[in-house]
């Protein structure tokens, strides 16, 4: 065993290594540090020096600082309770700008050159904080009071009341600026997975890896070993600490084993996946190029070993919360691992033979035990012996009752058996009130612990299959029951998945003892006895809970908001229970406890989001003409996942209300092209492929022929509308239906739906063909001029050969394989021609060149909804979930003589009230006033109110066919009220206009250029 | 005694010694004329409002676990009424009018906050339909304002517009939504209710319900047999167990809802921001954590926690839009069970079994329903009939057509 | 949550979308009467323990999905190809 001599500051320091300067704490030597590697870092704004292996809060106390926060609701001056995650008190913001991370836990910050730390929560400084005055006011600042007050005069609440304390909570800054670092994602598979790298899980991890299994083995610490770095433990005649060293080697050397150390498993979800936070970076000033800060695993594991160990408790007295009392496994960890003494004079509360152990590392590192105080009145002889033997007091069933120092311990106040009191100068205390064991991960599947009476402690309850508990973790708290427990259930879990394992023979270790009695609160102490230290929730909240009866446990969380804080109770939550169950005389079994719920520890949640923000979000999805769209500067439109052209400025064009008339004037005139490749396309082929066709289309197909096109409307079971398109027929058996943008996967997960759920005797398949053809609507006077230019010679265009909603296979550019259909969308004569997508750009490019001649134009999304408006089509804003298809005016074309989808329900007497709004057009009476999609429409001379709203104005469009503003809308009674006048009231952008009702079809109303 | 700051004043200088509990934790009586299953926010108003506006005292509210152990305490802790259909739109105005005369009334701080709800878009089409909504709310009466870009910017200048993938194009803004302390909600209904003399039965599980002639008679529980002329079901989330304990099947499923907390961190946003381009909405407690939620998990489930796939759905949302949020920490997230309707409205309607009354199919949106729901459903048990800020809340709109369905999904649960 | 596809083995749960109770079975024909779609289309049992349910693995083979889950632990105890299930229930009908 390594010796650890205190350094003693008071003598020159030539002796020392200069490199310890300033850390008046360190001993001399020992620890995992390495000492050759001093770190420079800045509190507060002041300088200090650790080393490598430190965390902040070694490193701090290295250097003496005891005070390091301040609480939540009375800020009072706090330091360091732990040595690790479960930290409530030692939280501080880290680094600066846009990489300030604030209620850090110093705990499990890594030390780096060049660390910034500030402390939170006061102000203007740590030492002098003004809002220190709360602890003044502290017996008006009890629980749940401001239920009871802040309610007078009411309007103060959002005015002076709530900001008041929004300012005074939270505890550090966040950053403002968006996070600079990225954050990766992984998915791994394994066998067994471990959690925890202690003496259970490495001997857990031994077992499964000798079987060959997949193993992950994950830890939060940068180094593994758990409790075996941080007490003087012997296995198999060597130090703990070497034999988890000799464990790791051997696992690294494992092919199939994969070490996670700076991981969190944080959550614990269906079906054996976990979620794990690697911390890549973190330990670094910035996190190297091309590396993620963090890195979230997602793992699925067929058998999990949960080995995170345990939790020490506080004891609960008047001022237990003063900086330098720690607990008593904390002031071990520091001494043994980190090569720090966190006191000059150190005391012992302990309620266990656990504290003991503290005073012979104290005392073997050449430190000052002042007292030990056990709360239990037997205590083993040899242990008082050894204390005594130290030169330490010895007080059996006492307590400690309070402290005292300014901005940190200097004394403790002591009750013995007999009632007297003194007071001992000390400044730090140890606390030992036994441990906790994990059971934060096995609680997140919704099962719930269970009290073990012989550890005094919850323990996990049954737990679902392939996971199970072991170590600490498990309630086996002994050096010998964790490796015993650890490499059985790893060989146990390696069998299940198949691999021959054997549990390994359990290695000797040292002796000791567990004996301990649960010391819920000291019955006699002064001052505020803290439970949960983060939220200042002391004993007396909790029995002021009991008198309120807000007794059971969610009740009295919830009121006091004991474990509420970013610590989630690691460290109080058992107090608080144990002194509700003194109070309502129930046994703690019966209190129970509080949810555990995921994370175990805060994970940040840029690790969630992982690379999906920005730009990269969601997948952008581009058109096959985009390429040309760029090239032509195009402004781009989100529609869905699709980055749609929504209009082509040009030079001298001043606005896009110009771009957009004059692509609509050319179309109208002359010829455009538009791509229309966002519609969803499905190919349906089989012998009953038009059967399934005529039970999801509400209108009749019975009559297609090949060779021909019809539009077609879905309605779903509900009886109103799910979307619109066309089917075309291009052989016997041979159809492709067209669903709109938005719903093209809707449709095609209903059709499947359709076929192979409820009418699976169908004979039918199907594909989705959106991405395989790109699919261009070209339209205008001069359409078929310019189609003649693309489509292979051979094939008649004229109006006689390939009439309106004719449909074939063609072939284009010299024989590409393509399809024709024509159809229109803008009411001109059009065709839609679909290519593989491999030709979508040529193709484009080729419509561009052959239209040349005829002056054609590329239109975007924009000039296709106004066209569509001009012609009174329904679209999205229409067919919007909401309506029916006798809403949309599409009542006349529905199927009377077959069963489809939807055709019952549509029957229901509110859909067919002939009240229900339905579509119309709308035109401005003032042919100057612009229209606004969203007005509600009222009778003119009607106060607004619900019971006069008469419906809505869906779309509108400025016609440049037609010199004015049109809109589409549905309103009561429509299509009876063509040339009356209704106003369109909208109030969130100050309208208010009269508009005439009209036919929705404001251009071409007998079609005249469609069917040339 | 009543709540004041001079009453916490002389506690303090008394220890805190003479306060009583909150509400009297009752021992059933063998008879009601009514009784409500489910002492949660919703069954403790309804309470209230029997008591107070009704004059009914012989009343007991049956919980089988502890009061406000459901869904008013798991919930985001959102309050709105920035509704666009007619069926919705009186009754979530009532509910926000009674939100804003809550504590004075219940003489409980709450902590209502009305700090806005600011819903972004993204595009022509969902401003246009924010418009029509907001439009909808100032006919009825209620403050709504349509924000442009700069609009939005000048509330929350710190979200994503300078890189977003669906960049945010304005927003629809009501300033009187914001946010409540939901336990507060719970207790503080629980308080007036009990010393308006009902009873409040904790750990008290009915376990079926007995009917005579087609008639209820009363309910079954783990504490015995409890005799009620009326039994009024408010118990989101397993409204369709209790149900079927009388036979009846309801258009309802039951899903699981995700709703997460950051750590506490200073003051960054003070509304309650929801994103339009994909599943996350968010807002900041007092406390100082942020509040923040997405889309239901999707599938039937009765178990209180949801999957990592839902989760990082909605960081995934919360980093699109607030690319600030990265190195902030998730605290804890947890799963409550939602009755999620066929056409994501709710039911206040009797049954077809007389006698027995129904308060439910919230869907993820009854926090805010809370005071109405309570007030609606006491005037529909007093009364027999349904209040006219409930009329559409039938149970029958499925048959007869009579659907609201706010976002146009149609009867899948799972969509709304 | 893991679903073990017919088709692709067992994948996470984000690639499927879910439809609800598979149970109800839509009334064809002309002559169904509009109370029992009524009932199709809106009424669930919404159990709390064993349920047979409709997914879509639409991220994946696009097949629709009869699972067996428990709504309280998520347990999944079988998966069959939806199409198999309906076509084997219209044999029993026809039987």
């Amino acid at each position: 065993m390594t010796t650890i001599t205190l350094r003693d500051t008071a003598s020159p320091s030539g002796a020392t290594p200069a490199t310890t300067t300033g850390q008046g704490f360190r001993t001399a030597t020992g620890g995992m540090i390495d000492r050759r590697r001093p770190l420079d870092f800045t509190f507060d704004g002041r300088r200090y020096s650790g080393f490598q292996g430190d965390t902040l809060a070694s490193a701090l106390l290295a250097n003496g600082v005891r005070l390091v926060g301040r609480s939540f609701k009375y800020h009072r001056p706090r330091g360091i309770l732990s040595a690790g995650s479960e930290e409530p008190n030692a939280l501080v913001e880290l680094r600066s700008g846009a990489r300030r991370e604030p209620n850090t836990r110093a705990t499990v910050a890594e030390l780096y050159e060049g660390l910034e730390a500030s402390s939170q929560n006061r102000w203007p400084s740590l030492k002098y904080d003004a809002l220190s005055v709360n602890a003044l006011a502290a017996p008006v600042f009890a629980a749940g009071f401001y239920y009871k007050t802040f309610m007078w005069p009411a309007a103060l609440w959002e005015k002076l009341y709530e900001p008041m304390i929004r300012r005074a909570a939270g505890l550090g800054r966040a950053a403002h600026a968006p996070d600079p670092d990225t954050y990766d994602k992984v998915f791994a598979f394994c066998d067994v997975l471990v959690i925890g790298a202690g003496p259970a899980g490495l001997a857990a991890a031994l077992a499964a890896g000798r079987s060959g299994a997949r193993v992950i083995l994950v830890d939060e610490d940068h180094r593994m070993g758990g409790r075996l770095l941080a007490d003087q433990r012997e296995i198999a005649g060597r130090s703990g600490a070497d034999w988890a060293a000799d464990a790791l080697a051997e696992l690294e050397s494992m092919p199939e084993v994969r070490i996670l150390p700076r991981t969190t498993l944080f959550g614990v979800y269906d079906h054996g996946a976990y979620g794990a936070v690697e911390r890549v970076g973190d330990h670094l000033a910035v996190p190297p190029a091309h590396a993620p800060r963090q890195r979230m695993w997602r793992i699925t594991a067929r058998q999990a070993i949960l080995a995170a160990g345990a939790i020490e408790r506080p004891h609960v007295f008047g001022g237990n919360d003063r900086p330098g009392v720690m607990l008593a496994g904390a002031v071990r960890t520091y001494l043994n691992r980190y090569g720090v003494l966190p006191g000059r004079t150190i005391a012992i509360f302990t309620s266990g033979d656990d504290g003991w152990r503290t005073m012979a590392d104290v005392v073997a590192a050449g430190g000052q035990v002042a007292a030990v105080i056990d709360s239990r009145a037997s205590v083993p002889a040899e242990l008082r012996r050894a204390a005594e033997e130290a030169g330490a007091q010895v007080i059996c069933d006492g307590y400690v009752t309070g402290t005292k120092g300014h901005l940190g311990l200097e004394a403790i106040e002591v009750v013995d058996t007999y009632g007297s009191r003194q007071t001992i100068a000390c400044d730090c205390l140890a606390m030992a009130n036994g441990w906790n064991p994990i059971v934060h991960l096995d609680s997140h599947l919704s099962r719930r612990p269970v009290w073990d009476e012989a550890i005094h402690a919850f323990v996990p309850g049954a737990l679902p299959s392939g996971m199970v508990a072991v170590g600490a973790a498990g309630g086996a708290f002994t050096l010998a029951s964790c490796l015993e427990t650890g490499g059985r259930a790893g060989a146990a879990a390696a069998s299940a998945c198949g691999f021959a394992g054997a549990a390994p023979e359990t290695p000797k270790t040292d002796p000791e003892s567990i004996a301990h009695t649960p010391l819920w609160r000291v019955p006699v102490s002064k001052g505020k006895a803290f439970v949960d230290f983060q939220n200042d929730v002391a004993a007396s909240d909790v029995e002021l809970a009991h008198r309120e009866g807000f007794r059971a446990v969610e009740l009295l969380k919830r009121y006091t908001t004991l474990g509420m804080a970013t610590d989630q109770g690691k460290t109080s939550n058992l107090a608080g229970l144990g002194i509700m169950a003194e109070l309502t005389g129930q046994p703690v079994a019966s209190v129970g406890t509080t949810m555990f719920r995921p994370p175990f520890t805060p994970v940040a949640i840029g690790a969630f989001a992982g690379h999906h923000r920005g730009k990269d979000f969601r997948a952008t999805r581009h058109v096959p003409s985009h390429a040309w769209c760029e090239e032509q500067a195009a402004v781009f439109v989100e529609t869905g996942l699709w980055l749609r052209p929504a209009y082509f400025p040009k030079p001298g064009e001043s606005d896009w209300l110009e771009t957009v008339n004059r692509e609509v004037n050319t179309v109208r005139a002359h010829v455009g092209v538009c791509d229309v490749t966002t519609l969803g396309k499905i190919d349906i082929q089989g012998r009953d492929a038009l059967a399934l066709i005529e039970r999801v289309c509400a209108n009749p197909f019975g009559t297609l022929p090949v060779g021909k096109a019809r539009y077609a409307v879905l309605l779903r079971e509900d009886g109103f509308v799910l979307d619109d398109g066309t089917v075309a027929r291009l052989g016997e058996s041979h159809f492709v239906m067209t669903a709109s943008t938005a719903n093209a996967a809707k449709v095609m997960q209903h059709l499947e739906f359709c076929h192979q759920w409820l009418w699976p005797e169908l004979d039918v398949q199907m594909v989705s063909v959106s991405e395989q053809w790109a699919q261009y609507a070209v339209a205008g006077p001069r359409a078929r001029d310019t189609l003649c230019g693309i489509v292979d010679p051979g094939f008649d265009l004229s109006n006689e050969a390939f009439p309106f909603l004719a449909c074939a296979d063609v072939t284009v550019g010299g024989g590409i394989p393509a399809r024709l259909f024509r159809i229109s969308f803008s009411g001109e004569l059009a065709y839609e021609l679909a290519v593989p997508a491999a030709y979508g750009d040529a193709a484009w490019r080729a419509i561009m060149a052959a239209g040349s001649a005829y002056g054609i134009t590329a239109y975007g999304s924009e000039a296709l909804s106004v066209m569509r408006i001009e012609k009174g089509h329904a679209a999205g804003a229409e067919i919007n979930g909401q309506t029916t298809a006798r809403d949309i005016g599409l009542g006349g074309l529905l199927a009377k003589k077959k069963d489809y989808i939807g055709r019952l329900m549509k029957e229901r007497p509110a859909l067919v009230d002939p009240d229900r709004p339905i579509l119309v057009g709308f035109r401005p009476v003032d042919r100057s006033q612009r229209l606004r999609a969203g007005a509600r429409f009222l009778a003119i001379d009607a106060a607004p109110s619900l019971a006069a709203d008469e419906g809505t104005m869906t779309s509108v469009a400025y016609s440049p066919s037609l010199g004015h503003w049109i809109g589409l809308g549905l309103i009561r009674r429509g299509p009876e009220r063509h040339g009356t006048r209704v106003r369109a009231y909208d109030p969130v952008r100050d309208g208010d206009i009269e508009v005439e009702i009209c036919s929705p079809v404001f251009v071409d109303p007998k079609e005249e250029k469609l069917r040339v | 005694m009543r709540y004041s700051l001079l009453s916490v004043l002389g506690q303090a200088l008394r220890g805190q010694r003479d306060w009583k509990p909150q509400w009297r934790d009752a021992t059933p009586k063998t008879e009601y004329d009514a009784v409500i299953v489910g002492g949660g926010g919703h069954g403790l108003a309804t309470a209230y409002y029997l008591a107070k506006e009704h004059g009914l005292t012989n009343i007991a509210v049956l919980e089988k676990s502890h009061v406000g152990s459901g869904n008013v305490g798991r919930n985001t802790t959102i309050v709105r009424s920035n509704y666009g259909l007619a069926g919705n739109i009186p009754f979530y105005e009532r509910s926000m009018k009674l939100w804003e005369g809550l504590e004075q009334d219940i003489n409980y701080n709450a902590m209502v906050s009305q700090r806005g709800v600011l819903n972004l878009y993204h595009s022509d089409a969902q401003r246009d339909a924010y418009a029509r909504r907001g439009n909808a709310m100032r006919m009825a009466g209620i403050d709504a304002e349509l924000l442009d870009r700069e609009g939005v910017r000048g509330m929350v200048p710190f979200i994503d517009f300078h890189n977003a993938r669906f960049p945010v194009k304005g927003g629809l803004l009501q300033r009187r939504g914001g946010t409540v302390r939901h336990d507060a909600v719970a207790w503080g209904y629980a308080r007036a209710a009990s010393d308006r003399g009902v009873d409040i039965v904790q750990n008290c599980a009915v376990t079926g319900i007995r009917r005579e002639n087609g008639r209820v008679v009363g309910v079954e529980t783990s504490r015995g047999f409890i005799r009620a002329k009326k039994v009024a079901l408010s118990v989101a989330g397993s409204t369709s167990l209790l149900a079927s304990m009388a036979d009846l099947r309801l258009p309802i499923e039951s899903h699981v809802l995700q709703a997460f907390v950051s750590e506490g961190v200073k003051p960054l946003i003070d509304t309650v921001m929801t994103f339009g381009a994909g599943h996350f909405y968010v807002s900041q407690s007092d406390k100082g954590g942020l509040v923040f939620g997405g889309d239901i998990d999707g599938y039937n489930s009765y178990a209180q926690r949801g999957n990592l796939a839902t989760i990082e759905d909605v960081m995934e949302g919360g980093m699109a839009l607030w690319p600030g949020l990265g190195r902030l920490r998730l605290l804890r997230h947890w799963g409550g069970i939602m009755d999620m309707s066929m056409d994501g409205s709710p039911i206040i309607d009797r049954t077809p079994v007389d006698g027995l009354y129904l308060n439910a199919g919230w869907c993820y949106g009854g926090f805010k329903a809370t005071p109405a729901a309570g007030f609606c459903f006491a005037h529909l048990i007093a009364r027999d009939k349904s209040h006219e800020d409930a009329a559409a809340y039938r149970l029958d709109r499925f048959a007869t057509g009579h659907l609201i369905d706010e976002k146009g999904m149609g009867a899948q649960p799972n969509l709304h | 949550m893991r679903i073990r596809c017919p088709h692709c083995g067992p994948r996470d749960n984000g690639e499927f979308s879910y439809l609800g109770d598979a149970a109800p079975i839509r009334p064809d024909g002309m002559e169904a009467p509009p109370a029992a779609m009524h009932d199709y289309v809106y009424l669930r049992d919404n159990p709390a323990g064993p349920h047979r349910e409709l997914w879509y693995h639409g991220a994946g083979c696009r097949s629709w999905l009869v699972v067996d889950r428990d709504t309280r632990t998520h347990e999944i105890t079988g998966v069959s190809s939806a199409r198999d299930v309906a076509l084997s229930r219209r044999t029993g009908e026809v039987a």
